[in-house]
């Protein structure tokens, strides 16, 4: 039995019941459906405004995380009111705001393999908006183990990819993408930018299917990849077909409960607050405070910049030189190994990376600046701004 | 004459580039023709034994050549080759 609406909710949906593919029923179909949305940041935004205005009547909404003044480029549903309060909550008031004849249900907890069966079991769909590998093959293995549509989108500073991946009726994110690529191949957004629209188009392609399939109406994505390049403004459909050899969600699969997500893509899901990043451990750590003693004392230490030329506009080091990251490893004979280095980047990820890349070249005088140029911009040179 | 489109992960090792040209009767054929050109990008495309990694998917027009004959899948003038590539960004 579909719920009913009250004259309220049915001059709220009046634009709705117009069409004849949702009509009275479609919006009832809306108001008894459950959605979980995994991460309230740049994607999460826009399906969590869209699906509350739309009257999903139950959405769920997980985050760890807390409102940061970086995030408002691109974060939507947030803003200046709430910085520093938890993304659910704000998130929440916000949905909230724009209707409040539905139920949002708040998980102010990172989604892992020991919560996320619990999370996700009162909810018909999820939708994927993650920022990393290892929370997205968890929602994935989620999905296929409670036989439940997928909603899956992801970006990266200009490109978009969207699909629906549901096992039931085609194939899993890992009939696609098996394994993660290693570690550091594919900056995240913190480190390699995003433009600030682009997860709102994908957020509401998102928000699209997930309406579509409560509504069971239209072609969803299942067995379609989307494939969205903002400066092309080009839009690719690639097909996607069900691996028989699948470890989740094929016939006899090898994988049949949650693993060790972290562990199976090399790479932490989750920052918790306090949790240092940008730091390499194992004693290759420098602080900016100690490095600029370092270099009052007159050390001779050579400041190589491993970020890339546009950044040097933002903050600089006096005296660093610069080479990227990606030219790195081509370029290490213009650099002795007898002398002293620093490596820093923005906030110490890619230089930890670098760090790792001349340790394996035979490099042993180097160090990481650890929480880089922002680290030296907080606690050695408040000019500088901090991005 | 084939295009081949560069995904944005991987332009770093190919100079930059979005879209180049290959040549090549295969895609195998065709993708040594790209990391010829490219050198830093073969790491990131093919493991020790000259197969294509697990995480790099290929598609020729709108099918992925996993599902096709893999690296002996023909192309001719006109095909579309896209390298897609695992993002994971989004909430950040």
């Amino acid at each position: 039995m579909l719920p009913n609406l009250s004259h309220d909710e049915i001059l709220r949906y009046s634009r709705h019941l117009l069409i004849p593919e949702v009509g009275l029923e479609g919006q009832r179909k809306l108001k008894a459906a459950s959605v979980l949305v995994i991460g309230t940041g740049g994607l999460g935004s826009p399906v969590a405004m869209y699906l509350a205005a739309a009257g999903v009547g139950r959405i769920g909404l997980v985050d760890y995380d807390v409102v940061d003044w970086s995030n408002l480029q691109r974060q939507v549903i947030h803003g200046i009111s709430t910085i520093d309060h938890l993304k659910v909550e704000s998130a929440r008031a916000r949905m909230l705001d724009i209707n409040p004849e539905i139920q949002v249900d708040t998980y102010n907890e990172p989604f892992t393999s020991e919560n996320a069966m619990r999370i996700a079991e009162p909810y018909d769909i999820l939708i994927d908006g993650t920022d990393n590998f290892p929370t997205r093959y968890l929602t994935n293995d989620v999905c296929v183990f409670q036989g439940k549509p997928n909603v899956y989108g992801s970006i990266f500073r200009f490109d978009g990819q969207v699909s629906v991946f549901y096992a039931k009726e085609g194939p899993c994110y890992r009939c696609l993408f098996p394994e993660p690529p290693p570690p550091g191949l594919v900056p995240s957004c913190a480190e390699g930018g995003v433009l600030g629209v682009l997860p709102g188009t994908v957020g509401t392609l998102q928000a699209t299917e997930a309406l579509k399939l409560i509504l069971g109406i239209g072609e969803p994505l299942i067995g379609k990849l989307l494939l969205y390049n903002a400066l092309d403004m080009s839009f690719d459909f690639v097909k996607l077909r069900k691996n028989p050899k699948c470890k989740v969600c094929s016939p006899e699969p090898e994988i049949t409960e949650l693993i060790d997500y972290e562990a199976f893509c090399g790479v932490p899901g989750h920052h918790l607050p306090g949790q240092e990043e940008g730091a390499v451990g194992g004693g290759w750590d420098i602080t900016a405070t100690e490095l600029a003693q370092r270099l009052q004392r007159g050390n001779n230490i050579h400041l190589l910049d491993v970020r890339e030329p546009h950044e040097l506009e933002i903050s600089r080091l006096e005296g660093a030189e610069l080479i990227p990251l990606g030219q790195l490893a081509a370029r290490l004979s213009e650099l002795d190994s007898a002398d002293e280095f620093v490596l820093f980047c923005k906030a110490g990820t890619r230089s930890a990376r670098a760090l790792e890349l001349m340790l394996s070249a035979g490099f042993r005088k180097i160090k990481n600046l650890k929480g880089g140029i922002n680290a030296w911009a907080k606690e050695v040179d408040p000019s500088l701004p901090i991005y | 004459m084939t295009s081949l489109r560069i995904p944005t992960p991987l332009r770093v090792y190919a100079q930059g580039q979005t879209e180049v040209t290959v040549q090549g009767a295969t895609v195998g054929q065709a993708l040594e023709d790209l990391v010829s050109r490219y050198p830093s990008l073969r790491p990131h495309l093919f493991n020790g034994d000259g197969q294509l990694r697990p995480f790099v998917n290929l598609f020729v027009n709108e099918d992925n050549v996993k599902d096709l004959q893999g690296l002996q899948t023909a192309i001719k003038d006109g095909d579309r080759l896209m390298l897609i590539p695992s993002i994971a960004g989004g909430s950040g």
